[in-house]
């Protein structure tokens, strides 16, 4: 576990503006909200006829996905591709690394093709600081994702959808639910919620479910789901990561499903505006029933649309921080 | 310098000459859209003023400077918000100063994406000159030629005003 990064201005330029996004932490709320509020602006591009802006015209982005996923690499593209930019889609497992060539290597390359900006999403907590270290400088890179360590756009869309719904973060009790253990996108939630200013998070998860120490990240731990959904606003279920699971950490789906599966009957404990959200892929009866994500109080579809204009806000962020740092901004003239 | 009208004088101006512009060309139901945020007062005076029932748009072209490879993003980008279609639609576009043209050209593209108007007329409170692009407004309250160290800004949006600096 990764409580505290060991680099985190490697993120921001000397001005504080955002030129890498790795990780939450070190992101004051000022940043944040600065984030959410930029994607509103770009979720009502999302809403017109021509869905699409000329911010990045000409620059190219390389989605640099070492670990799949279909979603994530997905609405990235579609943000570059609504931001004006070219896209390199590039599937790490079938191309030169599989071959032999070293990461450093393969990133060397891409530089030489001009990229501008790299999403990396990889099995390894730190690859994206890594990378960020030793990127040439001018390029921006985004964390779609790494190891256990940070998955902080996902987390930012879903505060943008807590947002959205509950009008802010005072006062809010948030839940997230499930697999904590090999969760990265919980470490990003936990953080954000508390940066923004949410009351109380609680962490509903078995024991064995939980990583060591995780109230350092600044959430109470709850083990009995009933007691946990008590006067809940939002609350987070979370993938069991079947393919992550190593050895005995649950008895079986369906034990899982009876003590923390989300049903009708437990969402009826929490208050009747609680908003259920899951970062999805849904597994429909392991953790959540379908009335409840197919049903009212579920906004897990928001979560995607809300996803590529967060995503567009950070890549549009990130890459003005570059440009200002190479410090072009002297000649700024103003436009009348 | 010539002497600055007062805020109602201009308006007076603006309002007159957009009246005249409808109906040379016979419009009956333009679109109104201000651009953020001088050209949105403006365009809540001349709605009221024009007595259209319909609400005027924001437009904020944050999205769309050509100035993004200087400058980066303007943090403090607000959605655009258009009320209405465009497609087919006569437009007024309002903005308060007009002096290089980029941002008309930045507005402009923005409207497209909304979809194709049967036309534009651009309406501006100031004009400064120092035209760097081939745009030019069809209306215009006053113009005013600027020494180099003068600076005018638009302050509102109650009361209107126009702010002069020396630099």
């Amino acid at each position: 576990m990764i409580p505290n990064d060991p680099f985190p201005s490697l993120q921001l330029t000397a001005a504080g503006q955002l030129k890498h996004f790795l990780t939450l932490d070190g992101l004051d709320r000022a940043l944040l909200t600065d984030i959410l509020d930029t994607a509103d602006s770009f979720i009502e591009v999302g809403e017109r006829r021509i869905k699409k802006v000329p911010l990045l015209r000409g620059r190219t982005v390389v989605n640099l996905f070492f670990e799949s996923s279909t979603r994530t690499r997905s609405t990235f593209e579609l943000a570059a591709k609504r931001l004006s930019a070219d896209v390199l889609n590039l599937d790490i497992s079938t191309s030169a690394t599989s071959k032999g060539e070293s990461l450093s290597d393969t990133l060397l390359n891409l530089e030489a093709m001009a990229s501008d900006m790299f999403v990396v999403r990889h099995s390894q907590s730190g690859a994206p600081h890594f990378i960020a270290e030793s990127v040439t400088p001018g390029v921006a890179i985004i964390n779609a994702g790494d190891g256990r360590h940070a998955h902080p756009t996902q987390a930012m869309l879903d505060m943008l959808t807590i947002r959205q719904h509950k009008g802010g973060f005072e006062g809010l009790k948030v839940a997230i639910v499930g697999d904590i253990l090999h969760s990265r996108v919980a470490r990003s939630q936990i953080r954000a919620l508390n940066t923004l200013g949410a009351e109380e998070v609680r962490v509903i998860a078995p024991g064995t479910l939980l990583p060591t120490d995780v109230e350092a990240l600044g959430c109470r731990v709850e083990y009995d789901m009933a007691a946990g959904m008590k006067d809940l606003d939002v609350v987070i279920m979370l993938r069991l990561q079947k393919e992550r699971m190593e050895g005995a950490l649950l008895p079986s789906e369906r034990e899982f499903y009876r003590l923390y599966g989300l049903s009708q009957d437990k969402l009826a404990l929490a208050n009747p505006e609680c908003i259920v959200m899951h970062p999805g892929p849904i597994n429909r009866g392991v953790e959540i029933e379908s009335a409840v994500a197919d049903g009212p109080q579920s906004v897990i579809l928001n979560q995607v649309t809300n996803g590529i204009a967060v995503r567009m806000a950070v890549m549009s962020m990130a890459m003005s921080g570059q440009v200002a740092e190479r410090g072009q901004n002297q000649a700024a003239g103003e436009q009348a | 310098m010539t002497a600055l009208l007062n805020m109602d004088e201009l308006l007076d101006q603006l309002e007159a000459g957009v009246r005249k512009h409808l109906q040379d060309r016979q419009i009956e139901r333009p679109a109104l859209i201000g651009i953020r945020t001088g050209g949105v007062w403006i365009a809540d005076v001349l709605q009221k003023r024009l007595g259209l029932d319909e609400p005027y748009g924001e437009l904020d072209i944050s999205f769309y400077r050509d100035d993004f490879s200087r400058l980066g993003l303007n943090p403090r980008v607000k959605p655009s918000h258009l009320p209405f279609e465009t497609e087919d639609r006569d437009v007024i576009l309002v903005d308060d100063v007009i002096m290089s043209g980029r941002t008309i050209r930045a507005a402009m593209n923005e409207i497209f994406d909304y979809g194709r108007p049967a036309s534009i007329i651009l309406a501006t409170l100031i004009d400064l000159g120092n035209r760097e692009l081939p745009i030019h407004p069809d209306v215009v309250a006053q113009t005013l030629t600027l020494k180099e160290s003068q600076r005018v800004k638009l302050r509102g949006p109650d009361p209107l005003r126009i702010e002069m600096r020396e630099t």
